[in-house]
């Protein structure tokens, strides 16, 4: 019997008093694909990065090829044969593929010896795991997805035998997940072991020959991903049984709330990232947004939200917005009912440092309503939260628990609490589920057709394809700052959608309602 | 789930980081050949023991309240404001105007007036580098010092050239009218069978401070602005998610940290030299940075850090009196204070979680 590739016995790790990491056990077999999967939270990160030498385990024992490994620092890492590729790439933008190849893993003193020995080698890697990559192109300019092949192959050219691939579909439109998943496979016949982190359970399903599920630093479960299923896996993610599919009834969709017209917006170095852009929206429906990130979408909800300036025409209710100036403020576009889930709770919708309740008037706390003479009425604050809170079942219920106590689920809870009880004519929400767990999941979704069922507005912006499916009554796709079409979802597929965020267009229009 | 409970991380941790820095000094004066003991004794002697002390004592806590409490408004925003030595200075001017071209019937009237000018000259000078700050991105630490300097050039220019009478010899303004000088304690509070305070310059401006601590309170915790001042500094890009303006809460945090970095000026100037002298703010301005620090941007800790400055300064004094340990040795101790409850914060609240991390382990064992 062969050596396990890796084994891990008994890691734990803490920060503080926070067990990442409990006591947690696994072998990954030789040319295999191994995925981890897990809420946020739950520890996966923090393994791998022990794996990789950033952290050190408090605890526990590293084995590489059946040899006992202290891994210290990401040097010994690499040189016991592992290599990483994380979420958000490390590459020098304005350096050429073959540069960043050799960037750390030079021979000698002289650039251009080792220049010509990386070229020829990444000839050779190229022809045998099809990751072809133009070796003087600049990061810069090639897509996400060749990037993510230039830290592939940075980490082929250090002699790694085992990948760890962190989130790698995170920023990929669907093709060039297929792409890398035909990559992977390639590299998994040729006898490369693959740890593949991921919270999509569609590509664990997809890809993997075996599967640990993580739940709150401890590993729930060590599977063959041919022997379980979603629904099985999600169960053991969570910790209880999940509903995976939206219940909704067809849209009835009402007067017209938004129009926007020819709507663009540049941004801070004068680049133009919304390129006119338009589209209607009318009550008692949602519109889903559909686009790799980076295509425009988080510009459309912040010039709509109020938080960017922007040219062109956009009504509320039939009435013109303005777009610069004073009255183009958050404050503004809250008096003209739109609130707004921005993409980014941590940083836009909350203050990590105020409690709960303070949280729950935050961009509203001008309300009359919450001031008593020159003072805010903390008391009524408190109680009102109280109430949001029971009735978006946040957990903990304590309204004096600061925001960055809660789990990234309950954190987002808050927000649409706040911004869905405001009784908006239109919602604008960015990533609804982004970083939340399976089981908030289910109930986001549900207040979010829920306020549809009231006759509002939504304007839903997401990266996940599933969610924009699930969720729309029609979806919009984006591309480099425009609007490439407009399908129905039950007209359409992830294949024709993931082509037109790739800013192919596809010339079946049978869907369009526009 | 908090990591210990907030009463320890307010009362603990400066505490523990009081009693390293008095160890710490403590040795600095071993090493100097005196008796750390003696030196305590005498410091507190003389700072707390006597109700003249007391009154050197509180008047430098006076100061130090009004420029900690500035620099905490200004922090609250995430704006540095280390201009408060300028803004008291251009503020001293805005008092002795006050008190020299008007005719005031009463202190209390005077009182009020040289607030209002102090506080108005204050912010003022607080305006210009916030509107650069909000406008212009110019860093506020810098343009701040930099209006400390200029501040100090205007007030030499203005006593030398305009305010000095004709024939003296020192930069300075002549004395306040009569009707303008503030009571002091020794004033307010001695009978004359028990004299209290004797010749201490603690005046009616502490209430003033006592005030001031209150109204910041207020402001920050309570109001809307203080709301948006608080939100402003944690996150500007979820300030202008909520559509806060940054340009808005830039000039007028920074205009209230002027304006009470000002009101120092009323203690110093009127009620304590009863003329504007050079020199009368004395680093107060930039002790109000440590007082902030050490304060927690709270009123109740800045009122507390100020108390702890005030007693560190006239009992500095006292040994410098008494004993051959040089003045010097005082500011170091000053130093040793800010080190340890400002800049090495951390080191003692690290252990100190673990400590409560692992009381709660216990109990939750049982």
């Amino acid at each position: 019997m062969t050596e396990p590739a890796i084994e891990l016995n008994g890691i734990s790790k803490s920060f503080g008093p926070v067990e990442a990491n409990k006591d947690i056990s696994i072998r990954v077999m030789p040319g295999t694909i191994h995925g981890i999967i897990g809420e946020n939270g739950a520890g996966k990160s923090t393994l791998m990065s022990i794996l990789f030498g950033f952290y050190k385990a408090d605890r526990g024992e590293i084995f590489i090829h059946g040899q006992k490994t202290e891994i210290p620092d990401s040097q010994a890492a690499i040189a016991a044969g592992i290599g990483m590729v994380f979420q958000h790439f490390k590459l020098v933008e304005n350096f050429t593929v073959l540069e960043n190849v050799i960037l750390g893993a030079e021979d000698g003193g002289l650039l251009r010896p080792s220049l010509a020995k990386a070229r020829k080698t990444l000839k050779e890697l190229a022809e045998e795991y099809e990751l072809h990559v133009d070796p003087d192109a600049l990061i810069q300019d090639i897509g996400v997805g060749r990037q993510q092949r230039v830290e592939i192959l940075k980490a082929l050219y250090r002699k790694a035998d085992i990948l760890i691939l962190d989130e790698p579909t995170g920023v990929l439109t669907p093709a060039e997940a297929d792409q890398l998943f035909r990559i992977l496979g390639r590299l998994r016949e040729e006898g490369k072991t693959i740890l593949l982190i991921t919270h999509k359970l569609r590509e664990i399903m997809e890809i993997t020959d075996t599967v640990s599920v993580m739940r709150r630093g401890q590993m729930t479960a060590t599977v063959k991903t041919a022997e379980t299923s979603p629904e099985h896996l999600a169960e053991l993610m969570v910790g209880r049984k999940v509903l995976l599919r939206v219940d909704k009834k067809p849209a009835e969709p009402k007067d017209t709330v938004l129009e926007v017209q020819d709507l663009r917006v540049r941004d801070g170095k004068g680049v133009e990232r919304l390129k006119g852009v338009s589209l209607t929206l009318r009550a008692g429906e949602i519109l889903g947004i559909a686009g790799v990130s980076g295509n425009g979408q988080s510009e459309l909800l912040e010039v709509l939200g109020g938080m960017q300036t922007g040219t062109g025409h956009v009504r509320v209710n039939g009435q013109e917005i303005d777009l610069t100036g004073r009255f183009s403020d958050g404050q503004s576009r809250r008096a003209r009912g739109i609130a707004h889930v921005p993409e980014d709770r941590q940083r836009e919708g909350l203050i990590m440092e105020f409690s709960a309740w303070e949280n729950t008037v935050f961009g509203y706390h001008r309300d009359p309503a919450f001031q008593r003479g020159p003072f805010m009425d903390n008391a009524k604050i408190i109680e009102d939260a109280k109430g949001k809170i029971e009735r978006f079942d946040v957990r903990p219920p304590d309204p004096k628990l600061t925001a960055k106590n809660f789990s990234g689920g309950n954190q987002q809870k808050l927000v649409l609490a706040r911004e869905m009880e405001r009784n908006p004519d239109l919602l604008l929400i960015g990533q609804p589920t982004r970083g939340v767990d399976i089981g908030a999941i289910e109930f986001i979704h549900q207040q979010i057709i829920a306020l549809r069922d009231a006759g509002k507005a939504i304007l839903l912006v997401s990266v996940e394809l599933e969610e924009i499916l699930s969720l729309s009554d029609r979806i919009a796709v984006m591309f480099d700052g425009q609007i490439m079409g407009e399908r129905l979802p039950d007209r359409t597929d992830e294949k024709e959608l993931g082509m037109m965020m790739a800013g192919m267009s596809t010339n079946d229009t049978d869907g369009a309602v526009a | 789930m908090e990591k210990m409970p907030k009463w320890a991380d307010a009362t603990l941790v400066p505490l523990i980081s009081l009693l390293l820095a008095a160890l710490l000094s403590a040795l600095v004066i071993l090493a100097i050949g005196e008796d750390p003991v003696a030196a305590l004794k005498l410091m507190v002697d003389g700072a707390l023991m006597r109700s003249s002390g007391w009154g050197y004592t509180l008047y430098y806590a006076t100061n130090f309240i009004f420029t900690g409490l500035a620099v905490s408004v200004a922090f609250h925003a995430r704006l540095f404001n280390i201009g408060g030595e300028g803004q008291a200075m251009l503020a001293g001017l805005g008092v002795a105007l006050c008190c020299l071209y008007i005719p005031w019937p009463h202190w209390s009237l005077a009182l009020l007036g040289a607030c209002l000018f102090a506080g108005l000259f204050g912010a003022a000078w607080a305006l210009i580098p916030a509107y650069l700050q909000a406008k212009r991105g110019s860093h506020i630490v810098i343009t701040t010092i930099m209006f400390n300097y200029i501040a100090f050039s205007v007030l030499g220019y203005m006593l030398v050239n305009v305010l000095r009478p004709a024939r003296a010899m020192e930069p300075a303004s002549p004395r306040f009218p009569e009707a303008t000088n503030l009571p002091t304690f020794e004033d307010m509070f001695s009978t004359a069978a028990a004299p209290l305070f004797k010749s201490a310059p603690v005046n009616v401006s502490f209430f003033v401070a006592l005030a001031a601590c209150v109204f910041v309170y207020l402001l920050i915790w309570r109001t809307k602005l203080g709301y948006e001042i608080r939100h402003f500094g944690f996150s500007e890009t979820a300030a202008n998610y909520a559509g806060t303006s940054g340009v808005r809460i830039t000039v007028v945090a920074m205009l209230i940290s002027g304006a009470l970095a000002g009101l120092m000026a009323v203690n110093t100037t009127q009620g304590e030299a009863e003329r504007l002298i050079l020199n009368s703010t004395e680093g107060a301005g930039f002790i109000g940075i440590a007082v902030a620090l050490m304060g927690r941007n709270h009123p109740v800790g800045v009122l507390l850090a100020a108390l702890l400055f005030g007693f560190l300064y006239q009992g500095g004094a006292e040994l410098a009196l008494w004993t051959n340990i040089p003045r010097e040795l005082i500011t170091v101790i000053q130093a040793l204070v800010i080190l340890f409850t400002g800049a090495l914060d951390h080191m003692v609240r690290a252990p100190l979680e673990r400590v409560f991390l692992a009381m709660r382990s216990k109990k939750e064992a049982l």
